[in-house]
């Protein structure tokens, strides 16, 4: 039963609908409709609209992934003090969620926050004055969080908990106060799962189109609105290829640091 | 408890094959060939499918788009099939350059003769021999405002460049409908290919941004129900459903004048089923039919025969629904400006978006 | 002091998990709204549970989605297990070549995995159909799995397995009995986690649909612009808390199952 043969199925799927994709989108990106070689689809990122959708895109990713990371590390601490046998449990707790359509969910949203929302109606009856953030670059920040803490959590959570508590002990024997223990033992041993959240939270914050749509009517356009409006409504493929290409490299830096800093595949979400 | 998981698992897995198997067969053609309709959401009484299923045998696959610009590429990459589409004028102009759609056969579609003259005639600017279109529904771009929200009666595009009514203000998100406002505010045509003229609208449109509570396509009607924003850009079509909902909308032609528009059935040219298509459309203009989707949709249609069947005075008479002539004089039909100014409009728009 | 700490701790999760659920019990209440549209609380009532269940179009999209997530994930789970057992036979720098590979739908953006399926099936000439949407579903479900399993297979001890060869049992009985018990829970939680995703997904499904083939996320896509109706409010918390059940079943017995895992 254990062959090396069992993996050819899979290999084959994997180029053939991994690898293949992407040779496609290289090829569109790199081509003009006339199929001759260009770089015009990739220099397009520098035109004005383009180039600010893309650091707007990455501004509020980078924002966002930080703000799931200042929640996310306490939080796993936490879980860890209560939960030493229901590890499962934690994690279906951070699943759960993905149950609800994520568009309803993201959508939920709209009605919290909109001007005679849920939560507005409660400032009103608390006479606090509103929140009027809908539509706004802040609604976005708060959908991309909501959306992608989990995925900041678990991993973190999962290197956390396996760190060996005689460690912790040994250090505590030979004099590290409780901040020394967390600086030099805790920290340290959990950077493959905190790197791993980063490129899980920072990845799809940056290319979303969804959550900018729901959330920031319509008034905001991030590099992930801009493609889905190259290849939905423009109509122009190459072009779209060409900035899928610019964020693939986004996301190959991403996965680059992850390869350096996580080279036992500890720090994975599940 | 392991073990008896996985035969679960697998169990359920065996069933659900078998059910799908079942479900392959039943989901395959009806009785005469099956038909994909392409068309905008919320644009058909549902009912109607089913009336026309049971009629005629045909299955429909029935499929929504938002915007015409969404659903061009779909139809023109050949990705997919379909059988009857429903775009705007223009953009029926455009497919018809671009070859993409299928002359009508006529003597299949003998319903037409409900289709009041004066529709077919204004159908000519996008569809000059009447060949390729059945005009389906028809209405103005317009402003729908809360009457509670805002000072004066209002009669201009100008008040969406007011500043009292800052974060009150719904733009539409579609390219020709957003430029369309800002041009016929500047007083210039919604066709123009004048660079000045373009460049002024847009300087306009980033101007206005700052106003705008959000840019929407189908999403102002329920935000102005629920009372979200005091000042909407919207179809006339819609008008009707809002104010039934809420009172205290009123839906106005600005005097500038405005867009006014007609959508209608084509039949693109990679279709599966034309003789269904047109049995299709020729149902659709059936006048009873035709009276059940305006009462649904409330969009005016241009269906003489059904407007007839109007019950409902009021409603018969709406000068929401079937404008003045002296209204309708002051409004342009959309045309298909080709590929170069297409795109000069959509970096303008992305230009705008952007800010 | 201490008391301070725990209080404080248990506030802060509280606050975390009134953040993820919020929006959750907002669609649960409106469920509930006898009124139409979101904004406004028309009292309580049953009524769109009972059209739920006359409406064909939506009943259809879960139908496509249950099936799609089903399929999708149980494929991926046999394949991603058969390919775990076959990558512990390579030589180490194919084995990281395949792993980074198989990487990439996951750190991959959905758009772009989304489109370059499209440009993939157009290219070759595929019509779009359920097919390729389940391909692609196949596709970004495999990672889950795979990189569920191979920790588990990693901690195997080999030993055993071959002194029950060395014993006389058949490799496939001695994989049944010694390797498949180990690697079960990582399967299962595999499978699990590729259905879940394949049940949340939508972009990638948006790209790679034909017309006629919703899913309820693509349903509520298109609906998203007239308004949601709220028979889907209803169909979501009737999944959420048939789950919800589920795992409290499954999580009240914890002793028991901990024993034979």
């Amino acid at each position: 039963m254990n062959k090396k043969s069992l993996a050819y199925p899979y290999i084959i799927w994997m180029i053939g609908f991994i690898v293949l994709p992407l040779i496609m989108v290289v090829y569109y990106g790199l081509t003009d409709n006339t199929g001759s070689f260009t770089l015009d689809n990739l220099t397009e990122i520098l035109v004005d609209y383009n180039y600010k959708a893309l650091w707007l895109a990455l501004g509020l990713s980078l924002i966002s992934t930080l703000i799931c990371l200042i929640l996310a590390y306490p939080l796993a601490m936490i879980l860890k003090k209560i939960s030493l046998n229901q590890h499962s449990f934690i994690i279906l707790l951070f699943i759960l969620p993905m149950w609800m359509n994520f568009l309803l969910r993201t959508l939920a949203w709209q009605t919290l926050l909109e001007r005679n929302g849920v939560i507005n109606s409660i400032l009103s009856m608390l006479n606090l004055p509103k929140l009027n953030i809908i539509n706004t670059p802040y609604a976005i920040i708060l959908g991309m969080v909501y959306n992608f803490l989990p995925f900041m959590v678990l991993p973190i959570y999962n290197v956390i908990v396996k760190i060996d508590p005689n460690v912790i002990n040994a250090g505590k024997d030979l004099g590290a106060s409780n901040v020394q223990v967390f600086t030099k033992i805790i920290l340290p041993l959990s950077v493959p799962g905190i790197i791993s959240g980063i490129t899980m939270v920072f990845i799809p914050a940056l290319t979303t189109f969804v959550i900018s749509d729901l959330l920031g009517g319509g008034k905001i356009l991030l590099i992930g609105n801009v493609i889905e409006q190259e290849f939905t409504q423009a109509g122009n493929w190459h072009v779209g290829s060409g900035m899928s290409l610019v964020l693939m490299i986004f996301i190959l830096l991403s996965m680059a640091i992850l390869a350096k800093y996580d080279k036992k595949g500890e720090g994975t979400a599940f | 408890m392991r073990r008896r998981l996985t035969g679960m698992v697998l169990a359920s897995a065996l069933a659900i094959t078998t059910i799908f198997g079942g479900c392959k067969g039943s989901g395959s053609a009806g009785e005469n060939g099956q038909i994909v309709v392409y068309n905008w959401g919320e644009y058909i009484d549902p009912d109607v499918i089913d009336m026309f299923e049971e009629e005629t045998g045909i299955k429909v696959v029935y499929e929504e788009f938002t915007t015409n610009e969404d659903m061009y590429p779909k139809v023109s990459s050949g990705a997919a099939a379909y059988d009857v589409v429903c775009p705007s004028d223009y953009m029926v102009q455009k497919m018809i350059e671009e070859g993409l759609l299928e002359k009508l056969n006529y003597d299949n579609i003998p319903n037409i003769a409900n289709i009041d003259k004066d529709y077919l005639e204004s159908a000519k600017q996008f569809d000059p021999d009447n060949e390729y279109c059945v005009p389906y529904c028809w209405g103005t771009v317009g402003i729908l405002y809360n009457k509670t929200m805002v000072e004066e009666p209002i009669d201009s595009w100008d008040v969406l460049w007011d500043e009292q009514y800052k974060g009150e203000i719904l733009m539409q998100k579609s390219v020709r409908d957003a430029f369309a406002v800002a041009l016929k505010k500047l007083g210039y045509s919604l066709n123009s290919k004048d660079d000045a003229e373009l460049e002024a609208a847009k300087q306009e449109l980033i101007e206005q941004k700052p106003l705008v509570q959000a840019y929407v396509i189908d999403e102002v009607r329920d935000k102005m129900i629920n009372n979200e924003a005091a000042i909407g850009v919207i179809y006339s079509g819609e008008a009707i459903y809002t104010q039934r909902e809420n009172s205290d909308l009123e839906y106005v032609v600005p005097k500038e004048g405005s867009n006014v528009w007609i959508d209608g059935w084509v039949i693109p040219k990679n279709c599966s089923n034309k003789e269904g298509a047109e049995a299709f459309i020729n149902f659709m203009c059936d006048p009873e039919i035709a009276l059940m989707n305006f009462e649904y949709i409330t969009y005016s249609t241009p269906n003489k025969a059904a407007r007839e069947l109007i019950e409902d005075e009021d409603i018969k008479n709406s000068k929401v629904a079937f404008p003045d002539k002296d209204v309708l004089d002051r409004c342009e039909t959309f045309n298909y400006l080709g590929e170069e100014y297409d795109e000069i409009y959509n970096n303008l728009w992305k230009e705008v978006m952007s800010k | 002091m201490k008391k301070i700490i725990n209080f404080l701790e248990k506030f802060y999760m509280v606050l975390i998990f009134l953040l993820l659920y919020a929006p959750i019990i907002t669609l649960i209440v409106l469920s509930f709204n006898k009124s139409r549209t979101r904004a406004k609380w028309g009292g309580f009532s049953l009524k769109w549970y009972i059209s739920l269940f006359e409406d064909e179009a939506i009943l259809n999209a879960l139908y496509t989605t249950l099936i799609l997530a089903l399929l999708s994930a149980l494929i991926a789970t046999i394949l991603g297990t058969m390919a775990c057992l076959g990558l512990r036979m390579m030589k180490k720098w194919s084995r990281n070549t395949v792993m980074s590979i198989t990487n990439i739908p996951m750190l991959n953006s959905d758009i772009v995995t989304g489109i370059s399926f499209m440009l993939l099936f157009i290219g070759i000439g595929m019509k779009l159909s359920f097919k390729t949407v389940l391909i692609a579903h196949i596709t970004f479900n495999l990672p889950y799995v795979i990189l569920s399993i191979m920790p588990k297979l990693r901690q195997i001890n080999m030993n055993t397995y071959e002194a029950a060869l060395d014993l006389g049992a058949s490799p496939s009985f001695a994989f049944r009995k010694i390797i498949l018990p180990d690697i079960m829970p990582g399967i299962l939680s595999g499978f699990l986690l590729a259905f879940t995703m394949s049940l949340d997904d939508f972009v990638i499904t948006h790209f790679t649909k034909s017309p006629g083939i919703d899913t309820l996320s693509t349903k509520i896509y298109t609906e998203v612009r007239k308004g949601i109706k709220p028979e889907m409010y209803a169909l979501s918390t009737i999944m959420f808390v048939t789950v919800l059940v589920l795992l409290l079943i499954i999580n009240l017995k914890p002793a028991k199952k901990d024993k034979k895992a």
